[in-house]
């Protein structure tokens, strides 16, 4: 099937008003009789229960944290992108769009780049009157910083915890609609599966956390803002119940899943420390600008960092990439770090490291100076591992970080499934194979505020509200066959924890299916994923039982629906022949080593059809028409 | 002012009105009793009862101020056990001290003390064979520093006294710098200072109380 | 390295809840808290036995999910730090070491660990925002604010509600998590219009949720991940009493009204 994207025609510029303006509305009045499920509380569930519940829409609120605070946006650290151009630099809308498509290797729609571009702005505007508070200069205006390679200073910043500011605002303006009692919130409820009625979704079924309840609610319209999967390598920098449950289980009712090979893998991360290693944690990329990444010529020297001469060093990134030199971007840096490891010139413990040496840069500008630029940072550092990095060089390593795939969306956010809407990092749209830093958090605001409050009236406004309820009998058989399958996993008492299985597909994902892939690698991976799947179906031990708080079961459920996952991210890499953005084919590379792109063949957005357990799952190709940009190679050489 | 009184947060203003009030009083009647010192004690409390008038409005104020504080600091406390049920099986305190986990206890202590102290010296029903309203000194007033050289001769009287003052101050150890911060008088600055300037104080006036009494004992003052 | 722990274990509110002894072997300096009890729950999982539940989530001391009182501190002795955050590194061979939840009469117990702090959410949500809609605001830049008062406003923000400040007190007050909030806030322009009913709103809903009162213990200071500072207590305070005869009104904007068809 060729998708369609439900782009409006017309001028790039003009595209966002020309759709809002045919778009229908509903009445005030009218509204409270519509009922919208918001699956999350991240930046996209936040933002768009607040806009949608201030309308007047009765919405129902559901995270599996004890509080929406908690959703994984709270630990963003950078900043977020917006084409201000305060610092007249020469930024602008057109800029920023063009630097997120190029960034995303020519691999995102244009028309919704171009719109994200466009909201950046309110977004900033709207976060100001919540009380978020940015940096600022002297006068008193917002300061900007620049950020992952961008030649323009258009990120905003809080700190180092502008995820965190951006969710509380979020939360804040939620809070108050939870109070005003137009959302009802429901934490510690995982949502379990979505409900289809006659190709329209209706409703949700969850799991409470607490008393093992089963229950469904049902609704006039889904917003699925669940987050991103890329906990299925087992280790991230994503919170540990991040997961791929809920988009996946919309995928099994028919939803397309879009571009699931597109992972995101980030260059500067505390290296794993030993087996008992349950999470990677993020060090901000800013390190980059004053340290020198670099490994020993020799493999195997495991001499004290400090004794291995200036020679018998290999400034790999500076040699590489002398335009970029330590600040290439995220893939090329992870994918270079892991060259040297696989090499066997990896440091640390089971050579899994690369050092970041700040040496030159203290003896250059003082240890006073980088105390203050990163005093943190270096804290952090510290306190995990131990080491004084002003003494001795850090060491990272590359971890997943970011899932730029997701369920499929038109324009409109919404799914191939009538009704189901799919908000922030859950869905597919915007960063192509590839996202920029600052552009997540720009874009989960951006579809919660300001996209969403408008596509969700047009869909409502041609329907009645409240036609089905909980007690239809596809709700029951979800309900019935959810509870069939939680008995199934306890039935199965084996002899091994989930985390043995979920660390083992974890490491199949990481050695065969992460970075770099070949075609023998992810044949590797689709041969052994099935077993471990199989295995865990045989072998798996969770104690308890379902009708209280079990932690084991959260997990089992989580790591089932990654056990099928992993396999469909590698059978969209292993077709996908081509080198683009994060996704990197050794096969498919210029002499250089540089990714080789095919556009001729794969400039579409691959979307994946369920059908049916244990059958190949059918794929169905968008095409990405580029009116407005040229294509060309993406070099940071 | 009905949600203030209604309001914990409002009380806890009251408390810290009310205490500032009375370590007003406190050091005023500090300042007074060193009369003791210069030997004009008896003319000093001659002249506080010269117009009983304003010396029983003065009474009534600082009585109220005194009902006020102890009750809203009683409800407080309740109020406070009940939000704190269970304890852990090791406590480990890192800023609190002894004196702030236990007001309620100083503050009950001193409030004994007051009774006992309000009998003994203002009402005189408490060993009246030397009390200032039975004697007379040379000029014909009452003589409380007989009254009090009589009594803080017996190691019993001193004894309470002191146990009163070191409850005393350990209240207001916490007491005085707390007070500034439920009043919103610090910042950041300011509060490391207030707080080691309230303890001062507290010492301070342990020591100004502390003296009578023990110099009258061991005998450095006397008749 | 090797630990003897004694963890909480309750099975939920209605239970009375026990101290369990528990041998933790091979210990590894380098892991986290939470991942020495993963090991120890590994071990119980493949023994058929019931694992210790706990909270957490991010990992990072971020999100303020974990939260777990050790040797009598919340988030263990690691001055500034989440449990999360906090390594084996601090502690030694052979140490006996106590784990129980947070305990206050507002936080009921869940399982084990794990306890109920949603009525820090309902403490926000009486008031802790400011009531703007989704769009038609002005330019991000035409509100200017001091570079002084950001920073404070966002010292004050850092806080990640996790509750330990409560749990420490021993009023059970959660005081510094609403002076943070209403000193962030309060700080800002934008915050000001309705600094009022905010302090007002938020300080009683403390009370009806069951916390203490403050009388500055300053216990949750020294135990706050964020180092939130006293001050903002005293700032809560000044807020407080400035709001004196203000008269509640309610927030009828923050839903649209039924609209009534005139004519
Ligand atoms: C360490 C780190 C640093 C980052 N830094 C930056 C940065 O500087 N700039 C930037 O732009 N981006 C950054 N990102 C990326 C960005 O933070 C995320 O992409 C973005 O916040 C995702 O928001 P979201 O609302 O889509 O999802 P999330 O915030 O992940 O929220 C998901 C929500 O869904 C709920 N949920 C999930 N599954 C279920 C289920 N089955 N049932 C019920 N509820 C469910 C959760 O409870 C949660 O509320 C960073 C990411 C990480 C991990
Ligand atoms: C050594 C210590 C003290 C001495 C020698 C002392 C002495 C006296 C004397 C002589 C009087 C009677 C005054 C009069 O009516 O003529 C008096 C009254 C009083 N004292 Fe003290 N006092 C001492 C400590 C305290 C303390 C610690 C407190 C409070 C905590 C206190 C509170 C009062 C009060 C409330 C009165 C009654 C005032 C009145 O008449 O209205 N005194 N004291
Ligand atoms: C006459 C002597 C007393 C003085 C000078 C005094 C002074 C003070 C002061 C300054 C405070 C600090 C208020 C704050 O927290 O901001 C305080 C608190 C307190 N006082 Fe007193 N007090 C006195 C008597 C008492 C008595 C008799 C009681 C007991 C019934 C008492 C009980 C308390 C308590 C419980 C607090 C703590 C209040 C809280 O938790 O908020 N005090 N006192
Ligand atoms: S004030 Fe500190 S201890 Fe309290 S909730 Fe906030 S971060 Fe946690
Ligand atoms: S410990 Fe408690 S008493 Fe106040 S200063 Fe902190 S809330
Ligand atoms: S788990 Fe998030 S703060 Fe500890």
């Amino acid at each position: 099937m060729i998708l369609d994207g439900k782009c409006p025609s017309g001028p790039l510029s003009e595209k966002w008003d020309k759709r809002r303006s045919e778009m229908r509305l509903i009445n005030p009045s009218n509204k409270r009789r519509y009922k919208i499920i918001v699956v999350g509380t991240g930046l996209a569930g936040a933002s768009a229960a607040a806009s949608l519940g201030e309308l007047g829409y009765n919405v129902e609120a559901f995270c599996y944290q004890d509080s929406p605070r908690r959703a994984h946006s709270i630990a963003a650290q950078g900043g977020i992108n917006a084409a201000k151009n305060y610092p007249n630099d020469g930024d602008g809308i057109y800029r920023l769009f063009y630097d997120t498509i190029k960034g995303g290797d020519f691999r995102s729609r244009e028309a919704n780049v171009y719109r994200l571009a466009q909201v950046s702005n309110n977004i900033i505007d709207q976060c100001v009157a919540q009380g978020v508070p940015f940096a600022r200069d002297y006068a008193g205006y917002l300061d900007n910083r620049s950020f992952g390679g961008a030649q323009v200073s258009r990120t905003f910043y809080a700190k180092g915890q502008t995820g965190q500011q951006l969710l509380l605002g979020a939360y804040s303006a939620l809070s108050r609609q939870i109070n005003a009692g137009s959302v009802r919130l429901h934490t510690r409820t995982e949502m379990l599966d979505l409900v289809v009625i006659e190709g329209e979704a209706r409703g949700i079924t969850v799991r409470d956390m607490i008393t093992g309840e089963i229950r469904s609610y049902a609704a006039d319209a889904v917003c699925l803002c669940s987050g991103g999967y890329i906990n299925v390598f087992c280790l991230s920098t994503n919170g540990m119940g991040s997961n791929v449950t809920a988009a996946y289980r919309a995928y099994k009712k028919g939803a397309f899943l879009a571009n699931p090979c597109f992972t995101q893998i980030h260059p500067t991360c505390i290296p794993v420390s030993g087996d008992h290693q349950s999470k990677l944690t993020l060090m901000s990329e800013s390190l980059r600008n004053d340290g020198r990444v670099w490994v020993p010529k020799k493999t195997g020297d495991n001499r004290s960092p400090r004794e291995i001469p200036e020679e018998e060093r290999d400034y790999y990134l500076e040699r590489k990439y002398p335009g970029f030199g330590n600040l290439a971007p995220r893939d090329i840096s992870s994918r270079a770090a892991k060259e040297v490891c696989d090499e066997g010139r990896g440091v640390g413990p089971g050579g899994r490291g690369v050092y970041l040496d700040f040496a030159g840069a203290i003896a250059r500008i003082g240890e006073s100076v980088i105390r203050q630029r990163y005093g943190n940072l270096f804290d952090m550092y510290e306190r995990i591992t131990g080491e004084n990095a002003y003494r001795q060089p850090m060491r990272i390593y590359p971890a997943p970080h970011y899932a730029m795939g997701g369920l499929w969306v038109d324009y409109n956010l919404e799914s191939n499934i009538r009704g189901l809407f799919v908000l922030g990092e859950a869905n597919f749209s915007d960063h192509g194979a590839n996202r920029l830093g600052a552009s997540a958090l720009m874009q989960g605001l951006g579809d919660g505020y300001f996209i969403i409050p408008y596509t969700i009236a047009d869909y409502l406004a041609q329907r009645t509200p409240g036609t089905v309820t909980s007690e239809h009998p596809e709700f029951r058989r979800s309900r019935d066959e959810r509870a069939v399958e939680i008995k199934r996993l306890f039935s199965i008492n084996g002899r091994k924890s989930v985390n043995d299985f979920y660390r083992e597909l974890g490491g199949v994902m990481w050695d065969y299916a992460g970075l770099p892939r070949s075609e023998e690698s992810l044949k590797k991976a689709l041969e052994l994923i099935p077993r471990i799947r199989a295995e865990f179906w045989e072998n798996v031990k969770i104690p308890g039982s379902g009708s209280e708080l079990n932690q084991e079961l959260e997990k089992a459920g989580r790591v089932a629906d990654f056990l099928e996952f992993g396999e469909l991210i590698t059978l969209d890499a292993l077709h996908r022949n081509e080198s683009c953005g994060s996704h990197f084919r050794v096969e498919y590379q210029m002499p250089d080593g540089e990714a080789r792109r095919d556009d001729e063949n794969f400039c579409y957005v691959g979307a994946w059809q369920y059908m049916g357990a244990d059958k190949m799952p059918e794929l169905h190709k968008e095409p990405l028409d580029f009116e407005n940009i040229q294509l060309s190679v993406r070099s940071y050489k | 002012m009905k949600s203030l009184i209604k309001n914990a947060a409002g009380r806890k203003i009251f408390m810290a009105v009310t205490g500032q009030l009375m370590v007003l009083f406190i050091i005023i009647h500090v300042i007074g009793n060193s009369t003791i010192y210069f030997g004009v004690l008896n003319s000093y409390a001659d002249h506080l009862h010269a117009v009983p008038f304003l010396l029983w409005v003065f009474r009534l104020v600082m009585l109220t101020v005194f009902l006020i504080h102890v009750l809203f600091g009683i409800l407080l406390t309740l109020d406070n056990c009940s939000a704190r049920p269970g304890s852990y099986a090791v406590r480990a305190y890192r800023q609190s001290t002894f004196a702030s986990r236990n007001m309620i206890w100083t503050g009950l202590l001193i409030c004994l003390f007051l009774f006992y102290h309000l009998l003994h010296f203002t009402f005189q029903i408490i060993r009246p064979e030397v009390s200032a309203g039975v004697n007379s000194d040379a000029m014909g007033r009452p003589d409380v520093f007989n009254m009090l050289v009589m009594n803080f001769q017996h190691f019993s009287v001193t004894l309470i006294y002191i146990l009163a003052i070191v409850a005393l101050v350990l209240h207001l150890s916490h007491g005085i710098q707390s007070s500034f911060q439920t009043l919103g008088l610090n910042n950041e600055r300011t509060l490391p200072v207030i707080t080691k300037g309230g303890s001062i104080v507290a010492y301070v006036l342990f020591f100004g109380y502390i003296a009578i009494p023990v110099m009258i004992f061991i005998g450095i003052l006397h008749g | 390295m090797n630990l003897t722990l004694f963890v909480w274990r309750q099975k939920g509110p209605e239970d009375t809840g026990r101290l369990e002894r528990y041998e933790a072997g091979d210990i590894s300096t380098g892991m986290s808290f939470l991942e020495m009890l993963d090991v120890v729950n590994d071990k119980l999982i493949k023994n058929g036995e019931e694992p210790i539940a706990f909270d957490h989530d991010c990992r990072e001391g971020i999100c303020g999910t974990c939260s777990q009182v050790i040797n009598g501190v919340p988030h263990g002795p690691e001055g500034k730090t989440t449990v999360c955050q906090l390594h084996m590194r601090n502690f030694s061979d052979g140490d006996t070491i106590y784990i129980e939840p947070l305990k206050s009469k507002a936080f009921p117990v869940i399982s084990d660990l794990i306890v109920d702090r949603s009525a820090l959410d309902r403490i926000i949500q009486a008031g802790g925002y400011i009531s703007v809609h989704t769009g038609g605001v002005p330019d991000a830049n035409t509100i200017l604010v001091a570079k002084h008062d950001a920073d404070t406003a966002m010292d004050a923000a850092e806080c990640i509600g996790c509750g330990a400040c409560v749990a420490a007190c021993p009023n059970g007050s959660a005081m510094l998590f609403l002076a943070a909030r209403v000193s962030h806030l309060a700080m800002l322009p934008q915050g000001r219009v309705e600094a009022k009913r905010r302090v007002r709103s938020m300080i009683s809903a403390m009370s009806k949720e069951g916390f203490g009162n403050c009388s500055n213990h300053y216990e949750c200071h020294a135990v706050c991940p964020k180092g939130i500072k006293l001050s903002f207590i005293a700032k809560l305070n000044r807020e407080f009493i400035k709001a004196f005869g203000y008269v509640a009104e309610k927030d009828s904007a923050a839903r649209p009204a039924d609209v009534s068809i005139a004519d």
